[in-house]
């Protein structure tokens, strides 16, 4: 019984707050490792992602779920519009002024939410979600669900990094821009991928995140530093890595309330964080250290 | 007697635009100087408030103090609390690109956030620290209204004695051998590191001495208000007034880094004023259209003025100019 309630109470929303800091780090690890810089604003994307979703919810009546594709084309939109309109002319520039700028845009973003949709806490559906009984395993369908769709979502970018030309293509950018620049890969179109898929898995990171707890507009800044841990932990550049870093990330949270002061579960990623940087900052899998 | 209100608003705003001057003025050596990207101010600063708080206030129950030391101890204490949170970050995140120390500066700002809210015995929690002493407040001989007036006064004077004497300090190492040094870093990290320069232990002393100036900034703001609370600082919008004052004013000029400061925080006022006039409804959104706005000026800083009011003064600038109108 000891031993299926640590599952209940802290394994299992571990993994599924993992999940979540997953389908975040995925995109961070691919700016990184792509274009080559932190991307500040990363947070407060996946809380426009889960504010969008939000509004087709409450718009068009429908289930978070249906909203979510929505979500995710309308957020790689803001994401590519993002890039084109303040990134683009500092790539000349040195990497860290577009991290100075990711910071603003963070700020902006963040704004544009409060504006619209206010400072006040939302769900997108009201009352309490009983847990069902599996074998003494107490997990909701929609932990179950976030769970699922991030190893598709995941599962899927990988296939298309794999298999696809573009997706070789973005693989070339990240192990060598130089050589992949000289043998003719249309840079324009990799970075335009890459805020795509970043863009979306942001939107849908928020809107899981949304879905398991609720929406304010604090929620994505305050997923940021998780994120960036579970890159790094995962190694740079590595889609599995991110993975693997998000859900130990994730679940260290959750355990961590057994040893530390509640409040205090939010450092847990920063120790985590700065363990890495120390020990080992190629990470788990061997990514790249900028 | 309006006149008089003028007068006061007019220290108060001076008063303010010293303190951000001291914090840009530290996040000029660290950016300006090495290049490296704090995104921890707000963190820094409330290390030196509640530092020098906790040394120079009267006991009181329920939480660590009673030391009541003088001003300029909680100064100094202030800023080597700073300095020494700074040291393991940096020691830590300057071995690789300043995109890490990005990260985990923010990560220390958010977590000396949680511990300010958190600890009571170090910080009396969400009530916060209060009857911090404020020198030069005493003028019995002066009738009421005008020793505000000369206690106001009195402390500006002392602001701008600590940013004068920072800005000698801070102008002095830009010129002295360890600035070029610095800017040689910044600038082609290899080179450096092959004229036999210890680039991680010099970047170190750079985000130090900067970080020593930002708590300091925050132990003069604590002794102004005579109090510190969790709310007295919103954390992103503290950081990033500072960024924004330092990228408009010029990165790498200390004159530049006050004149930011000046200027940025007299926009940032008249334009709280200006939506405090406004119905309540709208005002709660003026407040992040602000924010909204501050975060294009810095996009739009970037993109068409990156050197700022004031850009860096370089070396042999004028020759080259000069040596550049005689060949067209």
């Amino acid at each position: 019984m000891e031993f299926l309630e640590l599952i209940n109470f802290y394994v299992i929303p571990g993994i599924v707050l993992g999940s979540i800091y997953a389908l975040g780090a995925v995109g961070i690890t691919l700016i990184f490792a792509i274009l080559r810089y932190a991307h500040l604003a990363h947070g407060d994307l996946a809380t426009l992602g889960a504010f969008i979703a939000l509004a087709v919810v409450t718009g068009l009546g429908v289930s978070p779920l249906l909203a979510l594709p929505i979500a995710i084309i309308a957020t790689a939109a803001v994401a590519v519009g993002i890039d084109k309109v303040f990134y683009e002319h500092l790539r000349e520039r040195p990497k860290i002024v577009t991290v100075m700028a990711s910071l603003g845009i963070a700020l902006m973003i963040r704004a544009v939410v409060q504006v619209v949709w206010g400072v006040d806490t939302e769900t997108y559906s009201r009352g309490i979600v009983r847990p069902e009984n599996y074998f003494g395993l107490r997990i909701r369908d929609r932990e179950i669900l976030t769970f699922i769709a991030m190893i598709v979502l995941v599962g899927g970018l990988q296939l298309f990094l794999t298999r696809s030309k573009w997706g070789k293509a973005m693989r070339a950018m990240s192990d060598n821009p130089n050589l992949a620049l000289l043998s003719g890969i249309d840079n324009k179109k990799v970075v335009m991928l890459t805020w795509i898929i970043a863009g979306g898995l942001c939107a849908a990171s928020g809107v899981f995140l949304g879905l398991n707890t609720e929406l304010k507009s604090m929620m994505g800044w305050q997923m940021l530093l998780p994120m960036f841990a579970a890159a790094i932990l995962g190694g740079v550049g590595r889609i599995e890595g991110a993975v693997l870093g998000g859900l130990i990330v994730g679940i260290a949270e959750e355990l961590s309330v057994l040893v530390i002061p509640s409040e205090y579960k939010a450092a847990m990623a920063f120790a985590i964080l700065l363990f890495m940087l120390l020990v080992r900052p190629t990470g788990l899998l061997k990514g790249k250290v900028l | 007697m309006e006149y008089l209100g003028l007068l006061n608003y007019a220290i108060f705003m001076a008063i303010f635009i010293g303190i951000y001057a001291l914090l840009a003025l530290g996040l000029n050596i660290q950016w300006g100087f090495a290049g490296l990207f704090n995104a921890g101010i707000a963190g820094f600063f409330a290390v030196g408030a509640y530092t020098s708080a906790v040394l120079t206030t009267e006991y009181a129950d329920g939480r660590i103090g009673g030391f009541e030391m003088p001003f300029f101890v909680g100064w100094i204490g202030a800023m080597l609390a700073a300095a020494l949170v700074a040291w393991p970050i940096g020691k830590i995140c300057l071995r690789f690109r300043s995109d890490y120390l990005a990260i985990a500066s923010i990560g220390i700002a958010e977590i000396i956030r949680l511990v300010v809210k958190s600890e009571a015995v170090l910080t009396n929690g969400a009530r916060g620290i209060s009857g911090i002493p404020r020198p030069a407040t005493e003028f019995p001989t002066l009738a009421q209204e005008t020793a505000y007036l000369a206690s106001q006064a009195a402390y500006l004077a002392i602001v701008v004695v600590v940013l004068v004497a920072a800005y000698v300090l801070v102008e002095r190492q830009f010129n002295a051998p360890w600035g070029r040094m610095m800017r040689a870093i910044r600038d082609n990290e290899g080179a450096a590191k092959a004229m036999g320069k210890d680039v991680e232990f010099r970047r170190l002393q750079a985000f130090i001495f900067g970080s020593a100036l930002m708590g300091l900034g925050g132990a003069l703001f604590a002794h102004f208000n005579r109090s510190i609370t969790p709310e007295a600082i919103d954390p992103m919008v503290a950081t990033f007034l500072v960024w924004i004052m330092l990228i408009l004013g010029g990165s790498g000029n200390n004159r530049g880094a006050i004149l930011g400061a000046a200027v940025v925080w007299i926009i940032w006022s008249m334009s709280e004023i200006a939506t405090d006039r406004l119905p309540t409804e709208y005002a709660i959104q003026a407040k992040y259209i602000r924010l909204f706005l501050i975060g294009l000026m810095l996009q739009l800083v970037l993109r068409f003025r990156p050197e700022g009011l004031l850009p860096e003064p370089l070396r042999g600038d004028r020759r080259a100019k000069r040596s550049g109108a005689d060949h067209t």
